[in-house]
C-alpha cells in the first residue's frame, strides 16, 4: 500500500524554523516506520536525518515522537498505525539538532545526577554477592531500560518545567535504590526529594505509555516518592 | 588544534568501557570515542548469557570450557589463548556482579546458570549449564553496568565522534611506526579533531552489515579492521564468518540461543526433530556453524517449511511460565516483527550473518601485531570483535563473545596502562588531518554519482549468495569480482546531503569504505582456504585439511592495494586436533 509520511524537518543551516515536508512511500503492514524512514534518505532524500543502530528496539537510538506518541522507529509497524498518513517528528522538548534528531546531553546529564551506579563500600566478597531471587525481583523492571527519552519527553511535568529530572532518570534511581546490594538509597532518595526531583510527577501515566520496553514507570516513580515518604516519619 | 589523552579507546561496547574502566581506576588520562552514544553499542543487543564454569548448578571446569571452545572453533583456537579466556571468565563474571549486573539467581541466591550450545561437561559427553544470564537480555546488562561503572569513575567520553583515521609516527603500522592518535569526525557540527595519544585501542565491533541478511546494526560496519588495515597492519582469519542458526526471516534480527539452552526445538516441514540427522548427541545444542549448515541442507532437501527457505523455532511446550521468565525480549520480538504469539505458534528463523571470528590479530596482552611472527604493533591494542586473538579459531561458541570481550577488554585496559608509563607523548602534525579531510571532501563535494545505498545493497547481495553458509570456488570468484567492481564504483560515491551538521549521509559513505575492505579481506582468504573448518564451509573442499591448513590467514594490503594473504601458525598447548563430532 502507499503511506503518506509527514515529517517535520529542520536543517539550521538552511532553515529558520522547523517545517514540514511529505514523502509518498510503499509500505507493506510489516514494515517498521524506521524501514519508511530508510526509503525516504535512501530512494528519494539523502539529507533526510535520523539516529538508529540496532534497528529491534533495544539500542534506544530512533526515539521520536510518531502520530503524536513517542515511539522507536524501529519498533511500531505500519499496520498499528492504521491510516495510510503518518507523521513524524523529534521528541518533544529538546533542542533539535537537525530533522529528527535531538540534542541528548541535558538527559544523560539528568541520567549521571541520580548516583546510577552500584555503591556498596563493604569487604568485596571472592565469590558473588547472595542475592535471592525474591530481591531482584523487586528492581527486574527497572534494569530494563535503554535511555531512549521517549518517557521523559512525553512528560507534561518536563514540558512545563525541564529542569525536573525526568522519569528516565528516576527509573535508573530505582533500579538502585532497590537493589539488596546497593548501600546508597538514602543518598539518592535525597536527591530526588529535591523540589525538582520525583514531586514533579503528576502522575499522568504518559512516561508508562511511551515506554518502547514495557517499564512500569508511574509506579517506580511512587515507590521511590513512597521511600522518601517513609524515610521522613 | 590537536587535544591530548595517554589513552584512547575507539568505541564504547563491552571491550571499550571495561578497557575505559581499568584506565580510570589507573588514574591515567584517557577517553573514549564512540560515534553513538555508549549505551547504544551492540554489545547490548547480545541476549543469552555469558558463559564462565562457576560451578553454581552442576559440576564444572574452566578446562572443559577451553576444551569447548577449542572443538566448537574446529581446533584452529589458539589455545593459549582459550585457557585465558576460560579461566580468567570466572573472576570477569564475578566482578560484573560485584559491579552490580543483576544476574537471575539459583534459590540459594548464586549466579543463576543454563545450557548453551557446544558446551559440555568432561570434554564432550553432553551439555553443561555453564552460561550466566540475565533473563535474554545480559548483554544489555553488560553494557549498562560497565556504563555504569564508567559514569562512578569520571571516563570522559567523546559521544557521536566517528574515528575516520589513525595517527601514525615513524612509518606506518605495518613497518614498525607506532599508533599515535585517531583523527575523528564531530558528528555535531562536521569538525575533524585531532587526538594524540601513546595509546591506542580499537573496540569498534564487527562488520555484519556486509551481509543481506544480518542481525549486526547499521553502525557495525568494520571501521576499526578497515582503520588498521590502511594503515599496514594485517587483517587475521577473514575467512570465518558465523551465521547464527535462529534469526527472524527477511529481517535477520537474532533469536538468541538461550531458547535451545532452555529446551526448545528446531522442526522441519514434517514437525521432525531435523537435528538428529546432524548431531544426534547435542541435537539442537550443536555449535552455531553445524546448525546453520544443518537448516540449508534441509531447505536444500525441500524440508523447509512450505518448501521455502526457513524452518521452525519452537518454544510452545516450555510454557507460558518459562518464556516470560527466561526468554522475554526474544518472544517480544517475535510477537512485533513477525505478528506470531510464540506460546501457540512456531517461529520461522534462518540464518543470519552474526559474529566475525576474524579482525585485527593480537596477543594475549590484547596488543595488535603486525605478522606471522606476532611483531607487535607499538602503541595499538584491540579487543571484542573487532579482534582476532583468537580464542573463536573458526567458530565462536554460543556466550563467547561476551566471554572475549570482557576478558580482553580488561587486559587491553590493563596493558595500556602498563605500557604507557614513562612513554612521551609521540610527534603529530597539524596536517594528520588531511588525508581524511580530502576523503570525505571528494565525496561531499561530488555533485552526481554512484548511489551507496544501491552499492551497499549489491555489496549485502553478493556476501550473502557467494560467500555465506556454504562457498565454491565459482561463487568465490564472483564474489570477488563483484567486489572489485564496486569498489571500483565507489571510488565515485556522491551524497545527497552536502552540510556539516549531522550529516548521516556523509558517513554512511565512509563506512561503506570500511565494509568493501572487509569484503575483499574476506572473499580473498575464503578463495585461499581450500578446505572446510568450521564456519568456513567449501563444498568444492568439504573436509577439513590439517596437514595444509591448520593456520591463521593474515592478510594484507599489497603496494598495488591489492589483497596479499600469509600465514601463521595455531598455537597448540593442551588438545590435538581431532574429527569434530558431536
Amino acid at each position: 500500500m502507499t503511506v503518506e509520511l509527514r515529517i517535520l524537518r529542520y536543517d539550521p543551516e538552511k532553515d529558520t524554523k522547523p517545517h514540514e515536508e511529505r514523502y509518498t512511500v510503499e509500505a507493506g503492514p510489516m514494515d517498521r516506520v524506521l524501514d519508511l524512514l530508510h526509503k525516504v534518505k535512501y530512494e528519494q532524500d539523502g539529507t533526510l536525518t535520523f539516529r538508529r543502530s540496532c534497528a529491534h528496539g533495544v539500542c534506544g537510538s530512533d526515539a521520536m515522537l510518531i502520530n503524536g506518541r513517542n515511539r522507536l522507529a524501529c519498533k511500531i509497524r505500519v499496520d498499528q498505525l492504521g491510516g495510510k498518513k503518518i507523521t513524524v517528528a523529534p521528541l518533544p522538548g529538546l533542542p533539535v539538532m537537525k530533522d529528527l534528531v535531538v540534542d541528548m546531553e541535558d538527559f544523560f546529564a539528568k541520567f549521571r545526577s541520580v548516583q546510577p551506579f552500584l555503591q556498596n563500600e563493604g569487604i568485596v566478597p571472592e565469590r558473588e554477592r547472595r542475592q535471592s531471587a525474591a530481591d531482584r525481583e523487586k528492581f527486574d523492571d527497572t534494569t530494563k531500560c535503554i535511555l531512549c527519552a521517549a518517557c521523559t519527553t512525553s512528560c507534561p511535568s518536563f514540558w512545563a518545567k525541564p529542569e525536573y529530572v525526568g522519569p528516565a532518570a528516576i527509573v535508573n534511581a530505582h533500579r538502585f535504590i532497590f537493589d539488596s546490594r546497593d548501600d546508597a538509597a538514602e543518598e539518592r532518595l535525597e536527591i530526588l526529594a529535591d523540589r525538582d526531583g520525583v514531586w514533579r510527577c503528576r502522575t499522568i501515566f504518559n512516561c508508562t505509555d511511551a515506554c518502547p520496553r514495557g517499564i512500569h514507570i508511574t509506579q517506580a516513580i511512587l515507590e521511590v516518592s513512597s521511600a522518601i515518604a517513609g524515610r521522613r516519619v | 588544534m590537536i587535544r591530548d589523552h595517554d589513552a584512547l579507546v575507539v568505541g564504547a561496547g563491552g571491550a571499550g568501557l571495561w578497557a575505559a574502566l581499568e584506565l580510570a581506576k589507573a588514574g591515567i588520562d584517557s577517553a573514549v570515542l564512540t560515534k553513538l552514544y555508549p549505551t547504544r553499542s551492540h554489545t547490548g543487543a547480545a541476549q543469552g548469557g555469558v558463559c564462565a564454569a562457576l560451578g553454581n548448578q552442576e559440576e564444572d571446569h574452566w578446562e572443559w570450557h577451553m576444551f569447548d571452545t577449542i572443538k566448537g572453533g574446529d581446533y584452529l583456537v589458539d589455545q593459549d589463548a582459550a585457557e585465558v579466556l576460560s579461566r580468567e571468565a570466572i573472576e570477569t563474571v564475578i566482578e560484573l556482579e560485584h559491579m552490580g549486573l543483576p544476574f537471575n539467581r539459583t534459590p540459594d541466591g548464586k549466579i543463576d546458570q543454563r545450557r548453551f550450545g557446544g558446551h559440555t561437561r568432561n570434554y564432550g559427553e553432553g551439555p553443561v549449564m555453564r552460561a550466566c544470564f540475565a533473563a535474554d537480555r545480559t548483554g544489555h546488562m553488560i553494557l549498562q553496568t560497565l556504563y555504569q561503572q564508567c559514569v562512578k569513575h569520571g571516563v570522559k567520553f567523546y559521544d557521536e565522534y566517528h574515528v575516520v583515521d589513525l595517527v601514525t609516527e615513524g612509518g606506518e603500522l605495518g613497518q614498525g611506526g607506532r599508533a599515535a592518535g585517531v583523527v575523528a569526525y564531530r558528528i555535531a557540527d562536521g569538525e575533524l579533531v585531532t587526538l594524540r595519544a601513546k595509546a591506542v585501542m580499537l573496540a569498534t565491533g564487527g562488520f555484519g552489515r556486509m551481509f543481506r541478511v544480518t542481525s549486526n546494526a547499521y553502525s557495525l560496519t568494520g571501521d576499526g579492521v578497515s582503520l588498521a588495515y590502511r594503515h599496514g597492519v594485517p587483517a587475521q582469519d577473514m575467512e570465518f564468518y558465523q551465521f547464527h542458526p535462529t534469526g527472524i526471516v527477511g529481517i535477520g534480527i537474532l533469536l538468541s540461543e538461550a531458547a535451545r539452552g532452555e529446551g526448545a526445538y528446531l522442526l522441519d516441514n514434517d514437525g521432525f526433530r531435523f537435528m538428529e540427522r546432524y548431531a544426534p548427541k547435542l541435537m539442537e545444542l550443536a555449535p552455531r556453524d553445524m546448525v546453520s549448515r544443518a537448516i540449508v541442507q534441509e531447505v536444500r532437501a525441500g524440508r523447509g517449511i512450505n518448501g521455502k527457505d526457513y524452518v521452525y523455532l519452537d518454544v510452545r511446550h516450555l510454557g507460558r511460565k518459562k518464556i516470560d521468565e527466561k526468554l522475554p525480549d526474544i518472544t517480544d520480538f517475535v510477537r512485533v516483527y513477525q505478528g506470531i504469539e510464540p506460546y501457540t505458534d512456531p517461529i520461522p528463523i534462518q540464518p543470519t550473518a552474526h559474529y566475525a571470528m576474524g579482525g585485527v590479530p593480537t596477543n594475549l596482552l590484547a596488543q595488535v601485531t603486525r605478522d606471522a611472527a606476532n611483531t607487535v604493533v607499538p602503541g595499538l591494542y584491540a579487543a571484542g570483535e573487532t579482534a582476532c586473538v583468537s580464542v573463536h579459531g573458526a567458530n565462536r561458541l554460543g556466550t563467547n563473545s561476551l566471554v572475549d570481550l570482557l576478558v580482553f577488554g580488561r587486559r587491553a585496559g590493563r596493558q595500556m596502562a602498563r605500557d604507557i608509563r614513562g612513554q612521551d607523548f609521540p610527534e603529530v602534525s597539524e596536517e594528520v588531518t588531511e588525508p581524511a579531510r580530502g576523503e570525505l571532501e571528494a565525496i561531499r563535494g561530488r555533485a552526481k554519482g554512484e548511489r551507496k545505498e544501491a552499492l551497499r545493497h549489491e555489496l549485502a547481495d553478493v556476501m550473502m549468495d557467494d560467500a555465506g553458509v556454504y562457498r565454491d570456488a565459482a561463487g568465490l570468484e564472483r564474489a570477488r569480482a563483484k567486489v572489485a567492481e564496486i569498489k571500483a564504483r565507489y571510488a565515485n560515491v556522491s551524497v545527497d546531503d552536502k552540510g556539516t551538521v549531522f550529516n548521516t549521509d556523509l558517513l554512511e559513505a565512509r563506512e561503506l569504505g570500511y565494509l568493501l575492505d572487509c569484503a575483499e579481506t574476506m572473499v580473498a582468504a575464503c578463495i585461499n582456504r581450500k578446505e572446510s573448518r568450521g564456519a568456513h564451509s567449501r563444498e568444492d573442499y568439504p573436509e577439513r585439511d590439517d596437514v595444509n591448513f591448520l593456520t591463521h590467514s593474515l592478510a594484507t594490503r599489497g603496494a598495488d592495494g591489492a589483497v596479499e594473504l600469509a600465514y601463521k601458525p595455531v598455537t597448540i598447548t593442551k588438545f590435538q586436533p581431532k574429527p569434530r563430532i558431536y
